[in-house]
């Protein structure tokens, strides 16, 4: 069941539509969403990827163009109706922490929905349970570390429910182990109920996971495919200023130096694997 | 010094005094509040001393814990206790040695006032001691509630004071940070003279609310996200559960409000 999840189409977007000087944040953008995809939406610092987030959920309205979601228009009237049905998770743990322990944060977008108390105990409970911060309950979030904070900033946002979640550079403010908890648990939860999930990111790493790949430039989208097309255009990436993931740059460089390797590699397994095989060639 | 500090913190535990709830605890203080101005003779103030530490009891707080950690307000306390013994002029004089006069009445006086003093920040204290503050911000906001008629925002307070109440270590922890990045910048907080000193606060403090600042716009973004659109048809998460114990306590204070009243002269 391919259906369309959310739309963008020709939208422009100016944070001071009346200063001539002031250039468009996101410059006649144009995508579409399928339910179930996992896209990652990539692009150099002030490329726009924040001012989408925003647009995608409401919290800013295009001066021109359209976006729908749900297969509804976003305006006024669909606003809330469509924001339940969208988490969103931003980059720092510490700002997006309303409730006093782990279990009040989680119930707060459900209090906020009228959601009756029954209900909201095995939700909080189910939510907690997908991003295995169960043991974590009554913790209160000065005591939880970076990643911990961002599942349960993810949990608070699944237990609406959502078609759709959206996670703005959520793991740009970890270390690397929260990094690697937070990426599996969207890896986990795409294996358990197919959520579709856009994640804005800079790691091209985590992007390499996803099943598209939009490149955000300036405003306007560069670039737009599987991560195995987009990766291929390496050099167009390096000078956006995005870096490769390690193991398509060590491809490139072993390429280089004659090493024949027999495909462009994007994990670290597989370049192992083309190793192996090449050495044994040999 | 501030570690031992008990003013604002809580203890958590499983008493009877901690699992009541938080609307009995603080109607209860309230109403104590007003009881302890019945008491006017011994009997009365014996018997408010006498309540007072049979509640600290059923805290399983430690009465050496709560005494260590009042030590500021027992200067406070000695100090008024002192004030009254010197300057109340009636009743015979007990004892006079040259410029200092101790009367009857100034004795009684000064032992009456502390005891007041003291049962009031004891009991104060146990409230705090024994509910968690969020707790206690659900109490006063289900309290509140019929204020809402007369267009008091008691949601919003009630937000208001959870939110701070959850950053204050987060913005503990951003001072701490500010604080060693400006040393390591040369910036000299605890020594100096007092202008010296002032001076050197300002540094630390634009950081920190620009910071601050930042996080407020954050959360409020993160709050829209989720659905918050004030207290109109939002449910609650946290229940509150009234029990026999919350009602028996404002009853044993109705029977203390008698008792005291029947004693006093
Ligand atoms: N609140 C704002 N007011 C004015 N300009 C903004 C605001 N937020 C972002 N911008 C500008 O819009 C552009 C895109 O920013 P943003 O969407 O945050 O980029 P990204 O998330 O990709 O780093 C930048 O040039 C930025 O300076
Ligand atoms: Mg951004």
């Amino acid at each position: 069941m391919n259906s369309n999840i959310l739309s963008f189409e020709n939208v422009t977007f100016t944070y001071a539509p009346e200063d001539e000087t002031v250039k468009p944040a996101v410059k006649d953008l144009s995508f579409s969403i399928q339910d179930g995809e996992w896209i990652a939406l990539v692009g150099h610092n002030g490329s726009g990827k924040s001012t989408i987030a925003k647009l995608m959920n409401g919290l800013l309205f295009p001066q021109t163009g359209k976006v729908s979601a749900m297969g509804r228009m976003m305006e006024e009237e669909s606003l809330w109706d469509i924001r339940s049905q969208m988490g969103m998770v931003f980059q720092n743990p510490d700002n997006q922490f309303v409730g006093a322990t782990v279990q009040d944060d989680v119930a707060f977008a459900l209090e906020n929905n009228g959601v009756p108390h029954k209900e909201m105990v095995l939700r909080v409970k189910e939510a907690l349970h997908q991003v295995k911060m169960e043991a974590y309950f009554d913790h209160e979030p000065h005591h939880l570390s970076g990643g911990q904070k961002q599942r349960v900033a993810i949990a608070g946002a699944l237990a609406l429910r959502p078609r759709l979640l959206i996670l703005d550079e959520a793991t740009s403010m970890l270390d690397p182990q929260g990094r690697m908890e937070v990426i599996e648990t969207i890896r986990e939860l795409r294996r358990a109920t197919g959520l579709t999930v856009i994640s804005i990111t800079h790691d091209l790493e985590e992007a390499a996971m996803a099943d598209r790949i939009l490149v955000m430039n300036a405003g306007h989208k560069q670039l737009e495919g599987t991560p195995e097309a987009v990766f291929l255009s390496g050099n167009q990436l390096t000078t956006m200023g995005l870096d490769l993931p390690f193991a398509m740059r060590m491809t490139h460089l072993l390429r280089e130096a004659g090493v024949e390797l027999e495909a462009e590699h994007m994990t670290e397994d597989e370049l192992v694997d083309d190793l192996w095989t090449y050495y044994s060639r040999k | 010094m501030m570690e031992k500090m008990i003013f604002g913190r809580f203890i958590p535990g499983n008493s009877i005094i901690h699992q009541m709830d938080p609307r009995a605890k603080i109607s209860f203080v309230f109403v104590f509040i007003a009881i302890v101005f019945i008491a006017n003779s011994a009997v009365t103030y014996g018997i408010l001393l006498g309540f007072t530490l049979l509640v600290v009891f059923l805290s399983k707080i430690r009465l050496y814990f709560l005494i260590n950690g009042l030590k500021p307000v027992f200067i406070l306390l000695i100090f008024t206790f002192f004030l009254h013994i010197f300057f109340t002029r009636e009743g015979d004089l007990l004892l006079d040695i040259g410029f200092i006069e101790i009367y009857e009445e100034g004795l009684r006086q000064g032992i009456f006032i502390s005891i007041r003093f003291l049962v009031l920040v004891f009991i104060t204290s146990i409230l705090t001691l024994t509910t968690s503050p969020i707790s206690i911000t659900d109490g006063i906001e289900v309290l509140l509630g019929p204020f809402k008629r007369v267009k008091l925002p008691v949601h919003e307070l009630a937000l208001m004071m959870s939110i701070s109440l959850r950053f204050i270590p987060t913005l503990m922890d951003e001072t701490g940070k500010i604080l060693k990045a400006q040393m390591a910048r040369g910036s000299d907080i605890g020594s100096g003279p007092m202008k010296e000193r002032i001076k050197a606060v300002v540094p630390l403090l634009i950081p920190l609310f620009v910071s601050a600042f930042k996080r407020a716009e954050d959360l409020a973004t993160a709050m829209e996200v989720r659905g918050y659109r004030g207290g109109e048809g939002r449910t609650r998460y946290r229940q509150l559960d009234w029990r026999f114990v919350d009602s028996l306590s404002l009853l044993v204070l109705a029977g203390l409000a008698g008792m005291l009243w029947y004693f006093r002269v």
